[in-house]
């Protein structure tokens, strides 16, 4: 079984006004299989952890470790961590013209791999996928993420998910505006994905909205670049009744 | 600032616009001294607005030498529909889209002796011409390229191998027809290319133009579009490879001079290697005569080393405050990281990565051409281009 360990993780960025905190010392361990929620207030660093853990050239660790089994991944360059099973559902996935859906998958899928997928199956698993996600064919012809609308890049990153089958895969804000129809398909991919392939997921989230169809196994309440507060399913409840208040007042 | 050279300040890699306000040209384009003897031009210095980004001294054999007029070897494809012949200069269809504005556009057209004509009629028609056999002796080169009124189709001139080469290339689209030229400059390395291309835009007709250069060692083709009657539409698309060494320059002129015309234009570049150059400039002249027209013209470059310099300057010159849109656009600068992080998070190497970038970035032009074989070969020349560049 694989493991995921974020160890005391302190991580900055550069701005204009100098170099900024943004994680504080970040403790989490996920195993295969487990789904992990991380909640927090807008800017307590959410995104700044998941590109992080994917290796965005931004974010600089200061100190701490991301363990993938035992093996050191703040070492490896992002493609490497890729290939290594760590995936990043992006909150604000980018365009790339003149590259297709089509050409993008197989590329990726192809490196991941280490070899191209056998052309039938491929195409094959890549209808299906689209067919469950409720995406048009024609998007295979359309360059990537160009002209998508935000439920439709979302759809684009769970069918990567779905083919590309990491072993931990972390999804940024992946619910944040959807309508309840695009939310429920999204969540029913995810879900599939994790039964066909056990991965281990973080779920980033600003809403519990997404935890009614997505049940986690551990909530982790995030703010100021640290967890606050960790507890089971029972938490999201509660931060839905109350919301962030209690531990922005206790940080401020 | 309307050019950059790819000396970039750190963090300063994404595409950024640098040019977005108003531009005022010293003289308006349609006052241009224009004619078809090469005597009534001066000496080229190089000080001149049209030659300043060009290196003349490489070209003197085409300004100032003596051209081989004669009528050059060539491989024509064509199916139905389609005449390809050579003709004398007393023809009726010579001089009927354009007169040169420059030395070189009329040491070409004081010195060509026959011109091949072109007459495109009937609908979905195709012709390929490819030149590969020139030799390094210079030459002056014409063609008139005719689309009879109402036809539709598509003519690809395919330039390969050494030349020394200036020429004009009329291009008459007939009214209500619907055009296609393309002029691929695929030169062997030492080529030098110096063409003029002036196209008559009929009513309610449509030109697409594609200026496609990856080889030689100075091309500079020319395009103008006269929206001469209503309704006319013209896109002028481009794009370029320049590696180390290479010199490649496009200006780019829109005449509207009819109400309700439409113009897009948008060129797209790589710049990789040392003393890699590109030249882009886009002149949009809308008449007093062109209300209700509707203009865009943008250039975008990526730079994809050191070493290199592309210039890129639009002019958008407005006669008429009754317009429908006009705009236009110039960028140039690095790789886009937060493409190259996407496509890494996916598990694709830097490299790879980098390649389906500046495909991707060249592709959107090519995917506007509409001929899929000729789309095919122009993405396998891009590969081509990029391998050799990374081997580099
Ligand atoms: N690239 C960056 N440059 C400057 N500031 C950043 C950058 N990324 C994040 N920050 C800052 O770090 C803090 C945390 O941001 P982020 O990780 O995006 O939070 P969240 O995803 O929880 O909303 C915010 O104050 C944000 O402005
Ligand atoms: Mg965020």
């Amino acid at each position: 079984m694989s493991t995921l360990e974020i160890k005391d993780l302190h991580v900055s960025v550069e701005t204009d006004q100098g170099t900024k905190q943004i994680l504080r010392g970040v403790d989490l361990t996920i195993n295969q299989g487990e789904t992990h929620a991380i909640m927090g207030p807008n800017g307590s660093g959410k995104s700044t952890l998941a590109y992080t853990i994917a290796g965005h050239p931004k974010y600089t660790v200061e100190s701490g470790s991301i363990l993938l089994d035992g093996e050191e991944v703040t070492d490896m360059s992002v493609d490497e961590r890729a290939r290594a099973g760590l995936f990043l559902a992006m909150q604000y996935p980018v365009e790339i013209p003149g590259v297709t859906v089509q050409n993008f998958l197989r590329t990726a899928k192809t490196a991941i791999d280490g070899e191209a997928p056998a052309i039938r199956s491929w195409i094959k698993d890549v209808r299906s996928s689209m067919e469950q996600l409720r995406m048009d064919p024609a998007f295979a012809e359309r360059n990537v993420n160009e002209g998508f609308s935000g439920g439709e890049k979302k759809r684009h990153e769970i069918l990567q998910l779905e083919l590309l089958k990491p072993k931990f895969a972390v999804l940024d804000e992946t619910d944040s505006g959807l309508d309840v129809d695009a939310l429920k398909i999204v969540s029913e991919g995810v879900n599939r994905v994790k039964q066909d392939t056990g991965l281990g997921l973080l779920l980033i989230t600003h809403y519990t909205r997404i935890l009614r169809y997505i049940r986690p196994d551990f909530v982790h309440v995030f703010v100021a670049g640290k967890v606050a507060e960790q507890g089971g399913p029972e938490l999201a409840d509660r931060l839905e009744d109350e919301g962030y208040d209690r531990f922005l007042g206790a940080s401020a | 600032m309307t050019s950059t050279t790819s000396t970039l300040e750190p963090g300063q890699h994404r595409i950024k616009a640098h040019s977005d306000g108003a531009f005022v040209p010293v003289q308006t384009r349609s006052e241009r001294f224009a004619s078809t003897e090469v005597a009534d031009f001066e000496a080229v210095t190089g000080a001149e607005a049209v030659w300043k980004l060009t290196p003349v001294r490489k070209l003197s054999a085409l300004l100032d030498g003596p051209l081989d007029g004669s009528a050059h070897p060539l491989d024509a494809r064509t199916g139905d529909g389609v005449t390809i012949e050579w003709v004398g200069r007393d023809d009726a269809r010579i001089g009927s889209a354009g007169v040169p504005e420059d030395r070189g556009s009329a040491n070409a057209w004081s010195g060509f002796e026959q011109a091949l004509a072109i007459t495109v009629a009937g609908e979905g028609r195709e012709a390929t011409v490819v030149r590969s056999e020139l030799g390094t002796a210079a030459r002056a080169a014409h063609t008139v390229i005719t689309a009879a009124p109402q036809s539709t189709g598509i003519v690809i001139l395919e330039n390969r191998g050494s030349a020394v080469l200036a020429e004009n290339v009329e291009i008459v689209v007939g009214d209500g027809a619907q055009l296609t030229v393309v002029s691929v400059q695929d030169w062997a390395d030492d080529a030098l290319h110096l063409a003029s291309h002036f196209a008559q835009i009929g009513r309610d007709a449509k030109l697409k133009h594609v200026v496609v250069s990856f080889g030689g060692e100075v091309v500079r083709v020319n395009p103008s579009g006269h929206l001469t009657s209503e309704g006319g539409d013209v896109e002028l698309l481009g794009l370029y490879f320049s590696d180390a060494g290479q010199h490649l320059e496009q200006q780019v002129y829109v005449d509207h001079d009819a109400p309700h015309t439409r113009s897009r234009v948008n060129y797209k570049g790589a710049l990789q290697g040392e003393g890699a150059r590109s030249v882009w400039i886009g002149d949009v002249l809308i008449r007093q005569s062109a209300t209700g027209t509707d203009s865009y013209e943008q250039n975008r470059n990526l730079v994809l080393s050191d070493g290199t310099r592309a210039d890129s300057i639009p002019n958008l010159e407005i006669e008429t405050g009754d317009i429908a849109g006009a705009g236009h656009a110039s960028a140039t600068g690095r790789f886009d990281d937060e493409q190259l992080f996407y496509l890494q998070a996916r598990g694709i190497s830097e490299e790879e990565a980098r390649r389906l970038v500046v495909k991707g970035f060249l592709a959107e032009i090519v995917q506007q051409i509409g001929a899929p074989e000729l789309e095919e070969r122009l993405l396998g020349a891009i590969e081509a281009e990029l391998a050799a560049a990374q081997g580099a």
